[in-house]
């Protein structure tokens, strides 16, 4: 596709490499939160060189742009502004979808608009139309799962990975099709339909505790088909931007596998081993579990002087992250020293847990990584494990039969005092027992997280 | 051939700095970083763009104004929600 500018080509394409510059270091800026805020302008600066730049080019249909553009930028300033901090991993799931479809679409045009194409554009055309479609369904259902519109849970289906093969199999004979014969734009169409119905197959049987890596894995599909739409245009900044973007998500997907201890094949062909033949709740827990109360928990802090929370999801739908920064208020005022240990997939994406304390106005230096605090832990006089169970779970290091056998866990065990605020002594979605709670210097405090904290708040301005 | 090569030689290179940056990334920013990719990765909305030219067939221009709208949701939306959520992010006073 040829395209003439207003300026001369030379300044367009200096523009763009100015504009990939901005992008990486915009990113760079993310490697510490004191410049973060920084590194996201640059990086958006970056983008409106480039929009500015392109809008330059010759005869375009400038009132069609402003309507999508208007539409689009409205839905999405829209979304960003309500968008709740324990819906960021719905929002990101929907915005990979629109960055795999927008592909989809910029790939199908750029092919209906060029001349004679040779197997370079018709291959990275197709290749285009495949990672885009896929993202864009694919994300769609993480999107409904994370919403719970879909069951969130496993769905096992026999002949699905056949059928899968299948339809993958069939997108790339079509590849090959469009190669051959350029003129037949209807292949492009017909891979586009497949990877689309592939999208479905293959995110519909993920289990809900795996959605960190899907969403992971899905951002970097997003980028790799904005990678492959710059193969079409041979556009440079498509294909830096497009590919940063993709590197950043399988580094990602890479962390969430480890902290699951899982292989990516395993989240997306296997399911999780059956816990069955470990020991039975009523083993692990028969009276030794010792629940506690509020004024006890009071008590225990008089003599600590280090205290770690170790929060899980439960926190957040419990939306207890405000009550336990008002008791980390209370604690420091005694001049006890508060640290939070964070476990990788503490949250339902990526980094989510801190970004729903940093919105109770936690400081970041407080949250600490899962290495970091393990390496200190014994010095922790009481830990307050809230609303965490799988990723505290010691049987991950002494059984090497459990399910969760060699999972990067927290070792909250290895604290003088565990406090362990939960309801009941329910599974997480593991589904096995946890001796944590039997242990001697664990406690339960059993109730709903926000209440149970609320509770302890009044002990202790009581005390 | 030659520009493919070139633009296989950008690919790469932009990889390996990719995943450069990204390790450096602390795990505390990993929900800004994904949300700003998604915002970066609306680039398309420059080949957006030039699809909707004015003697275009009409289906082009279609998926064109489609696309444009795709993308400026991401662009738009990911810079956005990115810049409210790392404003929360405060060290020590």
């Amino acid at each position: 596709m040829q395209q003439h500018f207003l300026i001369p080509d030379s300044w367009v394409n200096l523009a763009y490499v100015a504009a990939a510059i901005l992008f990486i270091v915009g990113l760079k800026g993310l490697t510490h939160p004191r410049t973060a805020v920084r590194g996201n302008l640059q990086s958006a600066l970056g983008m409106l060189l480039a929009v500015v730049v392109t809008l330059l080019a010759d005869g375009l249909a400038y009132q069609w742009i402003l309507l999508g553009a208007l539409i689009g930028g409205l839905v999405g300033g829209i979304a960003a502004v309500r968008v709740r901090m324990t819906q960021m991993p719905e929002m990101v799931a929907l915005f990979n979808g629109f960055g795999g479809g927008a592909s989809v679409l910029v790939a199908g045009a750029a092919f209906m608009l060029t001349a004679d194409p040779g197997a370079r554009t018709t291959v990275s055309t197709g290749l285009s139309g495949l990672i885009g479609s896929v993202t864009f369904t694919g994300s769609l259902i993480a999107f409904g799962k994370l919403a719970e519109i879909l069951p969130g849970g496993q769905i096992g289906l026999p002949g699905l990975k056949a059928f899968n093969a299948l339809m993958g199999a069939a997108a790339l004979a079509c590849v090959g099709w469009l190669t051959v014969d350029p003129t037949a734009t209807e292949a492009y169409w017909i891979i586009v339909a497949i990877a689309g119905v592939l999208g479905v197959t293959l995110t519909i049987p993920i289990g809900g505790a795996d959605m960190p890596v899907v969403i992971s894995l899905l951002n970097s599909y997003s980028g790799l088909a904005a990678a492959a739409t710059g193969f079409v245009l041979m556009n440079n900044v498509l294909i830096i931007a497009g590919s940063l973007v993709g590197a950043s998500g399988i580094i990602l997907t890479r962390i969430m596998c480890k902290a699951m201890n899982r292989s990516l094949g395993h989240v997306l062909f296997g399911s999780l081993g059956p816990g069955a033949d470990g020991p039975s709740a009523d083993d692990v827990y028969g009276g030794k579990v010792k629940a506690t109360s509020p004024d006890e928990v009071a008590m225990l802090f008089d003599t600590a002087r280090r205290v770690l929370f170790v929060p899980g999801y439960g926190l957040a739908v419990a939306q207890a992250q405000h009550v336990v920064k008002n008791l980390a208020g209370i604690l420091e005022g005694r001049g006890i020293v508060v640290e939070y240990g964070i476990h990788p997939v503490a949250g339902r994406m990526p980094g989510h847990m801190n970004v729903l304390l940093a919105e109770a106005d936690v400081p970041y230096e407080q949250l600490k990584e899962m290495d970091e605090i393990n390496q200190e832990i014994e010095q922790v006089d009481v830990c307050m494990v809230i609303g965490a169970n799988d990723v505290v779970n010691p049987v991950a290091r002494t059984d090497p039969r459990s399910p969760i056998a060699g999972m990067p866990i927290i070792d909250v065990d290895k604290a003088r005092t565990v406090v362990v605020v939960k309801r009941s002594l329910s599974p997480g979605f593991a589904g096995i027992p946890n001796p944590l709670f039997a242990a001697d210097n664990c406690l339960m405090l059993f109730g709903d997280g926000k209440k149970a904290l609320m509770e302890l708040v009044e002990s202790l301005k009581n005390s | 051939m030659d520009a493919l090569v070139a633009a296989v030689t950008v690919f790469v290179l932009a990889v390996f700095i990719g995943f450069e940056i990204i390790t450096k990334v602390p795990p505390t920013l990993h929900t800004p970083l994904m949300s700003g990719s998604n915002a970066i990765s609306g680039i398309t909305l420059i080949g957006a763009v030039i699809s909707t030219r004015v003697d275009n067939p009409k289906l082009a221009t279609i998926l064109g104004v489609a696309a444009v709208a795709f993308a400026m949701i991401n662009v738009v939306g990911g810079y956005l929600v990115t810049h409210r959520m790392l404003g929360m992010f405060k060290g020590k006073r």
